[in-house]
């Protein structure tokens, strides 16, 4: 059966692709730190040597749309382009083309449906900067396939916080069930706190540094029942409007395992938005 | 009240080049045309099929015509797609983040709970 080399949980910050590869005046005072941490993170993703990538994420409205809005949807194709004119405007992302795995994108759907999730899927699908931003920082290369997975956590009415841990458990059962020799990497990207088109944006820091802090410890911990007694969609409005996005950690908690404690935990408080990264290993820590 | 509407003519504009120039420069023109030839257009469909009922409100076209992003995060207007909208227009007059900065703070009046944005 496959291996889940490692679990990885991330924010997705847009502004990172410019920062890091800005120069001279350009460059934001931040940016060296930023670099210094995405490294290391970079890192934890080499050392467990993957094969395939399946990467969580979510559409931010561009392919998927409130006629016809899934709630969790599985890209079973042998290519995905990555990245739309919007985000190359706003943010200066590179087009992109990565491969796919038709083989565990079918295997996650087929099984996926008979564990009780009736995911939905799409055979030419253009992935975002929610997938994209973790290649940049973990595998900038882009030289693995990956399966991508995409939540709904962006246009109401949403699944609920615990939905989206049953599917990270769900999701590291089927990777564990494929029949293959294949080391897989599940990786993930969410939100801490974080308004977007509200009045608490752009501040100093993110909107809600106690939320961000409790967040933080309950990833690091595996604090999977903490965190599910205390977060529901009503109470994700209270650190700021974006923060629904957080369900994708919750998910990666349930990749992960209640109780595991990640074997690398960094953070790095910018302004707007708090950056936090993880890495699990589940069957060690590779030499 | 169709935020529905709303998001549609946000997330339509936002996506072609032409029409994010088009509407910053002529709001009230560019709201006019598209709620008469595409506000009823199926997005990923059949071409030539169309639906039979979508309008705006007077508020919510005043509020278009207007470029007035305080009233249509009250509408319950998806507030990423209007940010990235208005970002994408008016972000160019302003330095570094003055732009960001300003539309939060044309917001600073209101409190939890925000408008409910579900459509």
């Amino acid at each position: 059966m496959a291996t889940v080399a490692a679990v990885i949980a991330s924010t997705h910050h847009p502004f990172y692709y410019r920062a890091s590869t800005a120069t001279g005046a350009d460059r934001p005072p931040f940016a060296d730190e930023w670099v210094a941490k995405i490294e290391a993170f970079r890192e934890t993703l080499t050392k467990a040597r993957p094969d395939i990538l399946v990467m969580v994420g979510s559409d931010h409205f561009h392919q998927l749309w409130l006629d016809n809005m899934p709630q969790f949807l599985v890209g079973k194709a042998p290519y995905f382009d990555a990245n739309w004119y919007n985000e190359e405007r706003e943010f200066g992302l590179p087009r992109m083309r990565l491969a796919g795995d038709e083989q565990l994108a079918g295997h996650i759907l087929r099984n996926g449906l008979d564990a009780g999730f009736d995911l939905a899927f799409s055979n030419e699908l253009r992935i975002d900067h929610s997938i994209t931003c973790p290649i940049i920082t973990l595998r900038p290369d882009a030289d693995l396939p990956i399966v991508p997975i995409y939540t709904n956590i962006f246009a109401p009415p949403l699944p609920r916080p615990g939905r989206f841990v049953e599917l990270g458990r769900t999701i590291r059962q089927l990777v564990e069930s494929w029949p293959s020799d294949k080391r897989v990497a599940i990786i993930g990207t969410g939100h801490l706190s974080l308004e977007l088109g509200g009045p608490r944006q752009f501040g100093a820091h993110g909107p809600d540094p106690e939320f961000d802090r409790k967040a933080v410890e309950w990833i690091a911990r595996g604090d999977v029942d903490g965190c599910l007694s205390e977060v529901t969609l009503d109470s994700l409005h209270e650190p700021g409007n974006a923060t629904h996005g957080f369900m994708d950690f919750m998910l990666m908690m349930g990749v992960a395992g209640a109780g595991a404690k990640a074997d690398h935990v960094d953070s790095l408080d910018l302004f707007h938005t708090m950056e936090a990264y993880f890495t699990w290993y589940p069957n060690g820590v590779p030499a | 009240m169709s935020k529905y509407l709303l998001n549609k003519f946000l997330y339509t504009i936002d996506r072609d080049p032409e029409l994010v120039e088009r509407y910053r420069e002529d709001a009230a023109g560019t709201v006019s045309w598209w709620e008469q030839e595409l506000a009823n257009e199926i997005l990923n469909c059949h071409t030539g099929e169309r639906s039979t009922w979508l309008s705006f409100t007077d508020e919510e076209r005043r509020a278009l015509r207007e470029h007035d992003h305080v009233a249509l995060f009250g509408l319950g207007a998806h507030p990423f797609l209007t940010l990235t909208l208005f970002i994408a227009m008016f972000e160019r007059d302003h330095g570094p983040l003055e732009y960001q900065k300003a539309y939060g703070r044309a917001l600073q009046h209101l409190s939890l709970p925000y408008p409910d944005i579900a459509t």
